[in-house]
């Protein structure tokens, strides 16, 4: 065992450093959103796509590296630690474009794959809906077939930077009539276009990183359908493969940020603190090394095994519970959020609005508890009284 | 990035687990469970003592494999999956490890060949009552090459031949070693929650006895490197136990049927089986990096260690349980081996100290490394 790369992974990892310190400033604490964040994404992606940066395990002829899984690991770490605008692309790069090359024709790869890899197109992914979240299968906004076109119509909920992305990959039902399964369709769709109203959802923690997305009378040629009518569910599935994994970084204070406050505030004497703070390191040590073990079946060039799916369950949970402790242990004073008086810039206060949101997105704690259950035990489905049903019977 | 076992190790424990699965069955734990005058399944333990295992982080020179502490971490799983009613982790993991860490040369030379082989048995007796064992608990005193106070519960204290026996010396302590067979050590066995590994109380009235190593009054410091050692291993063991917990109630929520249905199919059995995995995917991750500071030496040992025991204790607690709730009323009669591992599960998590004082260990090891 250890942990050192292997001589291709240090000098992969050395050129990367390299190249980032060239363009790049490091990183103190969180990303700056400062300036405009959107343009310097999209430039920041420009010239990551220039340099064979961007998407490094695509193959070379669609502007990738032609690396492997490794390398892309290497490369998120070594990205990481500077402060790299990259958020607008991390959906349409991660999860829509790879759908599009996986089932769109070569008109599609044409037009849209180099635009999205330049950082000159942004796109979103419009999947779930007010009825349907964890059962996003169950969504109801409808596509038409009209002449070459279909008409779209209906609501979707929870899209990710819809209000500055260019294009969609847009999951409908047309047809209610088979089951839910068997009725949905993928679409390409123009968010510019007349009818595609974007509106930014006020979330419980003040912010606003979600939109609901209305489709009035919005028509899509035939020619942007991703796979046949009616498999729109198998479409959906690849593109959702890759978000889980996406999602399950730790994304706030962990437990040496609370451990620098409780000493700052003479908390450490705290016996109950203290037995708390030692499982909250195990925690936090059980999902880096976990990634670890991930990291090692990649560079061995070997398929990782179901470990990882443990991450968003932990990290959620552990954030919460992290920043609820934080704020008991000032107190009353704990409720403050102003960061003139707030301690650690209040970083624990907003995480605690926070963690409710991280412990749904990308799958809820229980969804992802039954993905274990059913994809790494082997357990039984749930019951799902829909299942053989037309979806227009409910 | 290799944060994995070799693929020779992972040969070993292949190979340790056909040889287990056929040689320790739950017929052979259950022979010492249902026999009061049984300490141990000899049978068993002469099958493992003549595989080698017991060297197999001794060195060459001193009669071992000489293969490394990996390997013993892979044995100890595979053990633990088990529930091997044998004395080797009393001898392997803690007597052992005490005297490759702090004997001389010539005690190393004396008792680790016996070790390896299986001539002797050895034990660590550190315990004298109820409470975390510390400096101020410790009794039992040492003087002029003999021992008076009495140990309880000694883990395997009346199968063991020899045991390294924590005693006051001075105004600190020491370790010493002392046979168990001899005019001044009495000892009774215990009867205690895990029938399957023998406890004794041990009573030391003038025994003759070695101090381990040279050196005068260091014995908790020695202590405290020998449990991180022995941390390390018991978590493997433990992680043995949680993993086979949840193979266990995995199989059974498949097959049991209730209300028409497997019970499997249910989200409350589904989550709580999701939640054991994901508790022992978190102490394999730990148990992996305190093998791995094991392995190689390294100053992240005492919070690597700590933290590989907390994980694997809360691991093999949870799945113990767990799976006793999941087999119903079946997993509360004698004859469901569920309670075997709810009666290990709780030995190993106290044995080398409880979770609590591992926490405290752990958040110590933290300040340390992060002094301000």
């Amino acid at each position: 065992m250890d942990f050192t790369d292997s001589t291709e992974e240090a000098a992969f990892r050395a050129e990367a450093n390299a190249f980032l310190s060239q363009h790049l400033q490091p990183k103190k604490g969180a990303a700056s959103r400062s300036g405009n964040y959107l343009q310097r994404a999209k430039d920041w992606q420009k010239i990551k796509a220039e340099n064979r940066f961007a998407q490094i395990t695509w193959p070379k002829e669609i502007g990738g590296r032609g690396g492997s899984p490794m390398q892309q690991v290497i490369w998120n770490q070594e990205e990481s630690k500077f402060d790299a605008p990259t958020g607008p692309f991390a959906i349409g790069l991660g999860m829509c474009v790879p759908t599009v090359i996986a089932f769109g024709s070569d008109e599609h790869k044409k037009r849209y794959v180099q635009k999205a890899l330049f950082g000159e197109e942004i796109w979103c992914q419009l999947f779930s809906e007010p009825a349907a979240g964890s059962d996003v299968a169950g969504l109801k906004t409808k596509a038409v077939k009209d002449g070459d076109d279909w008409v779209i119509n209906g609501q979707k909920v929870w899209t990710s930077g819809a209000h500055y992305s260019d294009y969609g990959i847009l999951l409908v039902r047309t047809d209610p009539d088979v089951p839910k399964h068997k009725g949905l369709t993928m679409f390409i769709v123009d968010m510019n276009q007349e009818g595609v109203d974007v509106r930014p959802i006020h979330q419980a923690s003040g912010g606003s990183e979600f939109n609901e997305v209305y489709f009035t009378d919005v028509r899509i040629p035939d020619s942007d359908r991703l796979g046949e009518p009616g498999m729109g569910w198998k479409v959906a599935l690849v593109t959702l493969m890759n978000e889980r994994l996406a999602v399950g970084g730790s994304p706030g204070p962990d437990w040496a940020e609370i451990m620098d406050y409780a000493r700052s505030s003479g908390s450490m004497s705290d016996q109950a603190f203290r037995a708390k703070l030692a499982d909250w390191y195990v925690a936090a040590q059980g999902y880096k090394l976990t990634k670890f073990r991930t990291q090692t079946a990649l560079s061995k060039g070997e398929t990782p095994g179901p470990e990882n799916s443990i991450g968003k369950v932990i990290t959620a949970n552990h954030l919460q519970d992290i920043c609820n402790s934080a704020i008991e242990m000032q107190d009353h004073y704990g409720i403050i959020s102003d960061k003139d008086h707030a301690p650690a810039d209040a970083i624990f206060q907003e995480s605690f609005m926070w963690a409710p949101g991280l412990r749904i997105a990308g799958g809820t704690d229980e969804i992802l508890k039954n993905i274990i259950a059913e994809r790494v035990l082997g357990l039984p489905q749930d019951v799902r009284v829909d299942k053989d049903k037309p979806f227009s019977a409910f | 990035m290799n944060f994995d076992f070799s693929d020779d190790q992972k040969f070993l424990r292949d190979e340790a687990r056909k040889f287990l699965e056929a040689q320790c069955t739950s017929a052979h734990v259950r022979a010492v469970l249902d026999d009061d005058a049984m300490s141990h399944n000899d049978e068993v333990w002469q099958k493992i003592v003549e595989m080698g295992w017991l060297g197999a982080a001794i060195p060459e020179e001193f009669g071992g494999l000489g293969l490394g502490m990996l390997e013993l971490c892979v044995i100890a799983e595979e053990l633990g999956r088990v529930l091997a009613p044998v004395p080797f982790g009393s001898s392997a993991f803690f007597f052992a490890e005490a005297i490759k860490l702090a004997g001389t040369d010539e005690q190393k030379a004396e008792w680790l060949p016996k070790v390896a082989d299986g001539t002797i048995v050895g034990c660590l007796a550190t315990t004298e009552g109820p409470g975390a064992l510390s400096a101020a608990t410790v009794r039992t005193t040492a003087k002029d090459g003999t021992l008076t106070g009495t140990k309880v519960p000694v883990t395997d204290g009346d199968i063991a031949t020899h045991a390294a026996v924590l005693a006051k010396e001075g105004s600190g302590a020491g370790i010493y070693i002392v046979a168990l067979d001899q005019d001044g050590v009495s000892r009774k066995a215990l009867k205690t929650i895990e029938p399957t590994r023998s406890h004794a109380e041990i009573k030391f009235d003038g025994a003759s006895a070695a101090r381990l190593g040279q050196e005068t009054g260091n014995g908790m410091a020695v202590l405290d490197q020998v449990m991180n050692r022995g941390a390390v291993l018991l978590a493997f063991e433990q992680l043995g136990g949680a993993s086979r917990c949840l193979e266990m109630a995995t199989e059974y929520a498949k097959e049991r049927h209730a209300f028409g249905r497997p019970i499997g199919g249910n989200q409350a059995i589904k989550h709580k089986l999701a939640d054991i995995y994901v508790k022992n995917e978190v102490a394999r991750s730990n148990a992996y990096y305190g093998a791995w500071a094991l392995s190689t030496d390294a100053a992240e040992l005492p919070e690597a260690a700590a933290a590989a025991r907390v994980a694997a204790s809360e691991a093999f607690w949870f799945a113990s349980k767990e799976n006793i709730q999941t087999h119903g009323g079946m997993g509360f009669t004698w004859e469901v081996d569920c309670h075997l591992y709810y009666r290990r599960a709780k030995l190993l998590a106290v044995q080398a100290g409880s979770p609590a004082v591992w926490k405290e260990k752990l958040v110590s090891a933290l300040e340390a490394k992060n002094a301000a």
